[in-house]
């Protein structure tokens, strides 16, 4: 692949040292000389002085025959800018711009940037999946629209659910036991006479806002 | 109307539009451009960054009739206008950008902009 790379700062620098490992061709612009030539000393001729917003530049870069623009500088809108350019202008297959803001996602996806890539929102992301509750049920699916899912539950020994009829279980409104699996092995379709056992696995769809009642239902005793 | 950059021309036409018997709000990251501003100005001068949509929303984009890009810098000018046309939907949305190659391109992409390099250079040509 040819990978044009606008800004070498840190970012810009470990990517074009990461994809030229990888076999792929660079091209790295920076508008600063000093921090080009200390690239070049290590990486070989890669850079090109210049704007990477600037057309004349790019087409310079060979932009037009890129496979992957990416701009990586540390500010938002220079990073827009280079992309929309090489979009625009040179028809490049794919942009990737970095993104501080997270805010910037929706516009930038608006203005025809392809890829946003933010550690923002990266960091974001796991501080949340830190903090949030962990799902009560094995999730398997979230049936799109309707706030609905389903999920898989082991019914455990202790269960109140064992030994009864599942016509006899009183699960929240709207949930219905889809799927058995017995032993791990044996996949049944449940009647309202199935009786439950220790170790079954039931597939069940159900409104998610009464995933807590769900699990009470078939694991609590 | 809502003036982003508050440097000579956003000041300069501030105090135009004001005269026009518009209601003028600037915009500027730094609160020492303000003194540019004619000691008549009685419109808002508020510190905030027009890329930003939280501070164009405290500027009030969201009642404005039009929109004036006026930084020094090219990029920012061009995301703020965006951001005013198709986020905020302003309908009248000017953009300053210097560099003539650009400012050709967000021009076919339906920007109205506005390069003063082509227009000082064109003006110096008709004096020679």
């Amino acid at each position: 692949m040819y990978i044009v790379i606008v800004g070498a700062g840190n970012v810009g620098y470990h990517l074009a040292k990461a994809v030229l490992r990888k076999g792929h061709e660079v091209l790295l612009i920076d508008r600063d000389a000093a921090t080009l030539e200390r690239i070049e000393d290590e990486l070989g001729s890669i850079g090109l002085r210049g704007d990477g917003c600037e057309a004349g530049v790019l087409e310079e870069a060979g932009t037009a025959r890129a496979d992957l623009f990416v701009a990586v500088t540390n500010q938002d809108a220079d990073n827009l800018v280079a992309c929309q350019v090489a979009k625009h202008r040179f028809n490049v297959p794919r942009t990737v711009a970095r993104m501080s803001d997270l805010k910037n996602e929706p516009l930038f996806k608006k203005l025809g940037v392809d890829i946003t890539v933010s550690s923002t929102i990266l960091i974001l992301q796991y501080i949340e999946s830190q903090t949030a509750k962990p799902p009560l049920l094995n999730r398997l699916a979230v049936l799109r629209g309707s706030g609905r899912e389903i999920v898989d539950v082991k019914i455990p020994a202790s269960s109140a659910a064992v030994g009864r009829k599942i016509r006899d279980i009183s699960l929240p409104q709207n949930s219905l036991i889809i799927l058995l699996i017995r032993q791990e092995e044996r996949i049944q379709l449940p009647t309202g006479t199935t009786v439950l056992e220790p170790g079954d696995r039931v597939l069940v769809v159900g409104d998610r806002a009464n995933e807590e009642a769900l699990h009470q239902a078939l694991t609590g005793s | 109307m809502l003036i982003m950059g508050c440097g000579r021309v956003g000041a300069h036409l501030a105090s135009l539009l004001e005269a026009d018997g518009h209601e003028i709000t600037v915009l500027d990251i730094d609160a020492s451009s303000f003194a540019r501003l004619p000691h008549t100005f009685r419109g808002n001068a508020l510190l905030g960054d027009g890329t930003d949509e939280d501070s164009l929303k405290r500027a009030g984009i969201e009642e404005m009739k039009a929109f004036v890009a006026l930084t020094a810098a090219d990029n920012t000018n061009i995301m703020a206008a965006q951001i005013a046309r198709k986020v905020f939907n302003v309908s009248k949305v000017v953009c300053r950008i210097y560099d003539p190659t650009r400012e050709g391109l967000y021009r076919e992409l339906g920007l109205e902009t506005i390069c003063p390099t082509a227009l000082v250079a064109e003006a110096v040509r008709t004096r020679l």
